[in-house]
């Protein structure tokens, strides 16, 4: 089988947002970058996949030249190919994104398969790969925590209030997926070896004006909470259970 | 403007979404019965909404589900989580809630969710209108897994006791049920603890784990990175036990204990045993 995998180079913010001076996104000077915790999920499941079933599994992202960095990183997992959507700084909306991705997908051999996270970790807009599925015309499902592929058709799991419901759709099909689905493992040293000489395929889409078109980024002010400090070490548990029975939990 | 809301009846979050759309002008609220087929129901949602200036519903899983696929069917721009709209331009969230974008949306129907708790719920009024789906070849639910049983829900809890990098191993984690034991609470956890195998995901809290709101959280051993406190910041009362004073959490916590937590946390549940007799 042919699985896609589509992910999103984003920042890894630790403690605090911090924008640039113009305000259009996260100063990333010293930062380093990764892919969402749910896309993570979406490449172990897709080498899982191709394991059991055979086939090759191809990661794909839009984004700048460094994007290439996490193309690798997936290869190293598994990922046989890579197709890099290579853009300039500025960011590209859902429309835009899914459009992009489309257009790739149909240049190329068909997918079974095409997953995505559920939403991205930065922009978190819930959408790109239910839009990638209307524009190729297949089912797609979201939000999911469990698949198994057998004969042609996919069953879908996904947590409700109170367990999970199933849904089932042939495929080809696009399914977004959440953290949880699997646990992704670490890329071993050879993995990555491997991956510096996995092909590397790179278009050059052309950017169409937003539809949701980004006027500024915004840090929420702080709670301006400032933490009460009941003590230091063990001595402070007489101190803390007082809180604890004022804030009737104890 | 005319406003599309579509409500799930039962969910407090649709009513916000409702309240908020009030807010906006007239509206229109619709709703959906029979078993959940997210593609159907987004059809129908789309047929009542597309000569409307704004289509509406609540920033849930089904909400958003629900509008990606309308916006997708009726290719018009979709903003999810949205805590503010003002004409064309919305204030939506990024980032689990911890960084906010201003937006200009390009179409018609301009589509959006509204953010939890942005607006307080109120009941709906008159009867929603319910929209006929035809389901057909549709995705949709088929069968029903019942969750395994026990256990506080971390989504429910009044108190969370949680875990991160801090406590070192899954062992590590028996202090931290005793707490929350005896506080009646869930166990918790970061992401680090996830991916290190120490906890199961459902423990999670965080953006892309369990988002919760209980009336207190204790944080031992987590430094509070943007992605974890996306999760715990609906929090009533955050108490952090942590051993780096400068820890990003306690920018979040009402309450700290500086130090060991292998320390602290069984001297307080000693205390909290000594102060019940």
């Amino acid at each position: 089988m042919r699985v896609l995998v589509c992910v999103k180079r984003v920042p890894l913010t630790g403690g605090r947002m911090v924008l640039t001076a113009d305000e259009q996104a996260i100063d990333t000077k010293h930062l380093g970058f990764t892919i969402g915790p749910h896309e993570e999920c979406a490449m172990e499941e897709a080498v899982r996949l191709v394991e059991a079933n055979g086939g090759e599994s191809v990661v794909l992202t839009l984004g700048p030249a460094e994007a290439e960095e996490q193309l690798r990183d997936c290869m190293a997992i598994g990922a046989d190919r890579g197709i890099l959507l290579k853009t300039d700084e500025r960011e590209w909306d859902a429309q835009a994104t899914a459009g992009a991705i489309v257009d790739a997908v149909r240049a190329g051999e068909p997918f079974d398969l095409i997953l995505f996270g559920n939403e991205s970790a930065d922009a978190g807009g819930y959408q790109v790969g239910i839009r990638v599925a209307y524009a190729l015309g297949v089912p797609v499902v979201t939000g999911l925590k469990g698949i198994a592929v057998e004969g042609g058709r996919a069953r879908c799991e996904r947590e409700t209030g109170g367990g999970r419901d199933v849904y089932e759709v042939p495929l080809p099909a696009v399914l977004t997926v959440l953290e949880g689905l699997n646990l992704p493992r670490y890329p071993s040293v050879p993995g990555r070896i491997r991956a510096k000489s996995k092909p590397l395929a790179v278009a050059e889409p052309s950017r169409p004006e937003p539809k949701l078109e980004k006027l500024r980024l915004v840090v929420p002010e702080g709670q301006g909470k400032q933490a009460e400090v009941l003590g230091e070490g063990a001595a402070a548990a007489p101190r803390v259970v007082e809180v604890l029975q004022s804030l009737g939990v104890a | 403007m005319s406003i599309l809301v579509f409500v799930e009846p039962q969910d407090d979050l649709s009513l916000q979404a409702l309240a908020f759309a009030r807010t906006l002008g007239e509206v229109r609220a619709v709703s959906v019965d029979g078993p959940y087929a997210p593609a159907a129901w987004a059809a129908a949602i789309a047929s009542a909404g597309a000569a409307s200036e704004l289509i509406v519903a609540a920033g849930s899983e089904r909400g958003n589900e629900l509008l990606a696929h309308v916006a997708a069917r009726l290719d018009q721009p979709f903003a999810a989580n949205v805590t503010r709209v003002d004409g064309d331009v919305v204030t939506r969230a990024r980032w689990g809630g911890t960084l906010f974008e201003e937006a200009r949306l390009h179409g018609s129907p301009r589509i959006l969710t509204v953010a939890p708790h942005v607006h307080a719920a109120e009941p709906a009024g008159a009867p929603l209108e319910l929209l006929a789906v035809d389901v057909a070849d549709s995705p949709r639910v088929l069968d029903h897994v019942a969750p395994p049983s026990g256990g506080v829900s971390l989504r429910d809890a009044r108190v969370v006791v949680s875990g991160g990098r801090g406590v070192g191993s899954s062992e590590g984690f028996a202090i931290i049920e005793e707490l929350a034991g005896l506080l009646g609470g869930a166990v918790g956890c970061s992401r680090v603890v996830t991916s290190a195998g120490w906890r199961p995901h459902t423990d999670q809290v965080g953006q892309t784990g369990t988002k919760i709101s209980p009336d207190l959280y204790i944080a031992c051993g987590i430094s509070g990175a943007t992605q974890h406190i996306a999760g715990c910041k609906g929090a009533k009362k955050i108490l952090a036990i942590n051993e780096d004073p400068e820890a990003p959490i306690l920018a979040s916590a009402d309450y700290a204990v500086i130090g060991n937590l292998h320390e602290i946390v069984p001297a307080i549940s000693a205390e909290l045993r000594k102060a019940r007799g």
